[in-house]
């Protein structure tokens, strides 16, 4: 019940893109085509839920016992940018057609901050080792709930007339706060 | 000189990190709910670019180029941690509502970027000033956001009440709606003033 609660919290109620400013970049960057917005959503949450799950090793069983927690920022940043290296290994081997459809976007996923984020908050929050797992589960698909959305309105934009200064960076913004005015509505869910 | 200068100039405008190249967008969004709290945000974020900008040229001979990513980011994360701790200990109001966006400097594209892109390549103080341009021109976009939400969300500026009590506010503003409405509209604002420049120049 517990973890339903996390994990519909993470979604929706508490979204990282919309509602907490996570992982704004790629949110803006990559998300003029459906297919690409899902792709680096998938590879995020990805990212995300095996982030969530070292952090929380390390923070409980190598920072804590030797008081380290002060080392936390840079502790957390360097086992995230190994964890992407791996993803992005492991993909190269396994599937290159995948793997050369996100090329790019793949190394960047290191500076998305929802993913550094979603680490420092499940340690304040104190989340069991599970929790944190369902945790980084939820944050990525609300990660790729916002993008797909984002990027499926801006694909309809390209036939509408919006006025010249506004085009590119300036509409999407207005278009992220509508979306936003929108998940409002799931404030007090759960 | 004059070099230095132009260092200086080119965050402020012409490569404004928030308003033409665009990076560094969640705490731009997520801590300007005021005048102050978006002030305070963008210092903190100068202070981590020079001093990392500084170290960086500074030992950009000694370090191998293909470890440099990861030995730039335990750069900036160590000023980070500073910034943290010492926030912490001296201005903890502060801290508090700034909260997580004080650990993600380290991940702010900006602080990389100019790392990556100036700081590694350049002497250690055309990569101060270019660090304090960038920081400073982040720092106006942040607070001028954060007035415009703070004056149409609150009322006040810099926690100073500016229109008479009673007056109707949008709350809205101060909620996440208001700060992506308000940054795409001052996007638009910034496009339309860079064109005007262009076709006068």
């Amino acid at each position: 019940m517990n973890l339903l609660v996390i994990l519909l919290s993470a979604i929706l109620v508490n979204n990282f893109v919309l509602v907490r400013f996570l992982g704004i970049c790629p949110f803006m960057g990559v998300s003029k085509q459906v297919e690409t917005a899902l792709g680096m959503g998938l590879a995020t949450t990805f990212v995300m839920v095996v982030a969530s799950a070292a952090t929380w090793l390390i923070q409980w069983f190598i920072l804590e016992p030797f008081g380290l927690p002060f080392l936390q920022n840079v502790a957390f940043i360097l086992v995230i940018a190994s964890m992407v290296q791996l993803v992005e290994m492991f993909l190269h081997k396994t599937s290159p057609s995948l793997y050369r459809s996100m090329g790019i976007f793949l190394p960047l996923i290191t500076t998305n901050c929802a993913i550094l984020g979603l680490a420092i908050m499940a340690v304040q929050g104190g989340y069991t080792f599970i929790e944190s797992v369902v945790f980084g589960l939820g944050g990525g698909l609300g990660f790729t709930l916002a993008l797909v959305l984002l990027a499926g309105i801006r694909e309809e934009l390209r036939f509408s007339d919006v006025p010249k200064p506004l085009q590119g960076a300036g509409i999407a913004f207005i278009v992220a706060g509508l979306l936003s005015l929108a998940f409002s509505g799931f404030a007090g869910l759960v | 000189m004059k070099g230095i200068l132009n260092d200086l100039r080119r965050g402020l405008w012409s490569e404004n990190p928030t308003f033409r190249i665009m990076i560094g967008l969640c705490p731009t969004l997520a801590v300007t709910t005021s005048a102050i709290n978006g002030m305070s945000m963008g210092l903190a974020t100068t202070f981590v670019l020079v001093c990392s900008s500084a170290l960086i040229s500074l030992l950009k001979n000694l370090i191998p180029d293909k470890v440099r990513i990861p030995s730039f980011i335990i750069i900036i994360a160590t000023f980070v941690t500073i910034v943290d701790l010492f926030m912490n200990a001296l201005l903890p109001d502060l801290h508090r509502v700034l909260g997580l966006f004080i650990p993600l400097i380290v991940v702010n594209c900006i602080v990389l970027g100019r790392a990556e892109a100036y700081a590694s390549k350049m002497p250690v103080i055309n990569s101060i000033f270019d660090g304090l341009g960038m920081g400073l021109g982040f720092t106006w976009a942040l607070t001028l956001l954060g007035s415009i939400r703070e004056i149409l969300g609150a009322g006040s500026i810099f926690g100073k009440q500016l229109l008479p009590e009673g007056t109707p506010t949008l709350g809205i503003m101060g909620l996440p709606p208001g700060a992506f409405i308000t940054l795409g509209i001052l996007m638009a604002l910034m496009n339309m003033i860079a064109a005007r420049q262009n076709k006068v120049s």
